[in-house]
């Protein structure tokens, strides 16, 4: 374990609007921090939902609209931080196997938010090895833009619940702030499914 | 007792009602860290084929799990212990401020009659703790209170966009039976 895994070379916004290039239904659920930065630049949606805090719960959130949206697929955006804190998230996860499940951890070994720690990741921990043993069905790590395109390609599928460490590098973004008006943006993401607000 | 045995006790007969009432409030999710005191519900949650019964690692995924859930059109509740109540403080940010419908059901130690001292601290702290977090709350502590105060938290929660949380005291539920 050292620095050596620290994150890698792909350019984490350039991962995430490639991702999201020519989404149709999508349904996206960011974790706090850089990662919600990544996905409002790549284009504000109704679909996406943001969060502000929380951490360790986007995967959660994840889940629970996975599983009240069957029809749909949902994708996480988050990073190796906020997943670490969640980590008990991907046994929840991986019990429930929702199909339409897709985790993207944008992994750059570092609490980027804080001022550039080394985390957990960063010290040698592999997310997707951890989800691979509590039962994930696809698991990847990707260090190329081919295998984001290979990911891209699969979100749509239902081959189980999937989740990509994606070894990006560590540097912060200039930030793109999505909204912060929580109740906005969940009533935004409901309606947008067809659910008036109370 | 067995738990058969106590299951047909007619002072348990709340234990069922808490199932009873989440169904008729429409609820489909049911997102748990198991305690004794809610042993009945999760086992009619989990036989029901119209409910998610999500069991969680650590209660705080509930949070985000029924937020996630709601987002997607459908109700849920969340089971837990005291204990987990201290585990929930920080996530419930995330309903503060996104006002997201949030419905606790809690069973208490250190309440009452406890035998592990352990389970005092967070027992007695866990009504403020939720009280400063912004989620309003309600005690039962007999029987016949148990299905109104549910059915009124459910619907102060669904109809206000409000965290609410039913604290089942541990009169209620019995003294838990020590073998050394």
């Amino acid at each position: 374990m050292g620095e050596v895994n620290a994150g890698g070379a792909l350019d984490r916004r350039e991962v995430v609007k490639r991702l999201l290039d020519g989404r149709k239904d999508l349904l996206v659920v960011t974790g706090l921090g850089s990662p919600s930065y990544d996905v409002m630049a790549a284009g504000d949606h109704d679909n996406n939902y943001y969060l502000w805090a929380a951490m360790g719960s986007a995967a959660m959130v994840g889940l629970g609209l996975a599983k009240s949206q069957p029809g749909k697929s949902v994708l996480v955006v988050t990073g190796d931080g906020e997943m670490l804190m969640g980590l008990g998230a991907l046994a929840t996860i991986a019990v429930q196997a929702p199909s339409n499940l897709t985790v993207a951890v944008l992994d750059n070994g570092h609490f980027g938010e804080t001022g550039m720690q080394l985390s957990h990741a960063g010290r040698g921990l592999s997310l997707d090895q951890v989800a691979r043993s509590c039962g994930f069905p696809w698991t990847a790590e990707i260090r190329e833009m081919a295998q984001v395109e290979d990911l891209r390609a699969r979100i749509g599928s239902r081959e189980g619940p999937k989740l990509a460490t994606i070894k990006i590098r560590a540097e912060n973004a200039p930030r793109v702030l999505p909204p912060r008006d929580g109740v906005h943006v969940k009533n935004r993401f409901r309606m947008a499914l067809g659910h008036a607000p109370i | 007792m067995a738990a058969e045995e106590m299951d047909n006790d007619e002072s348990q007969g709340w234990k069922s009602d808490v199932f009873r009432v989440l169904k008729q409030h429409g609820i489909k999710h049911i997102a748990y860290v198991p305690d004794a005191g809610h042993s009945v519900a999760l086992r009619l949650a989990e036989a029901d084929d119209e409910i998610q019964s999500v069991v969680l690692t650590t209660e705080e995924e509930g949070i985000g799990y029924l937020a996630g859930a709601w987002l997607g059109g459908e109700k849920g509740a969340l089971l837990l212990q005291s204990s987990g109540v201290g585990n929930c403080i920080n996530t419930l940010a995330l309903q503060v401020m996104a006002r997201f419908p949030l419905l606790m059901l809690v069973t208490m130690r250190g309440d009452w009659a406890e035998f592990n001292a352990w389970q005092n601290p967070m027992g007695q702290a866990t009504e403020a703790s939720l009280k400063l977090m912004g989620v309003m709350t309600w005690r039962a502590d007999k029987p016949e209170d148990v299905a109104p105060l549910v059915h009124g938290a459910a619907t102060m929660a669904f109809n206000g966009d409000a965290a609410c949380a039913v604290l089942l005291g541990q009169r209620l539920i019995g003294e838990k039976q020590w073998v050394k």
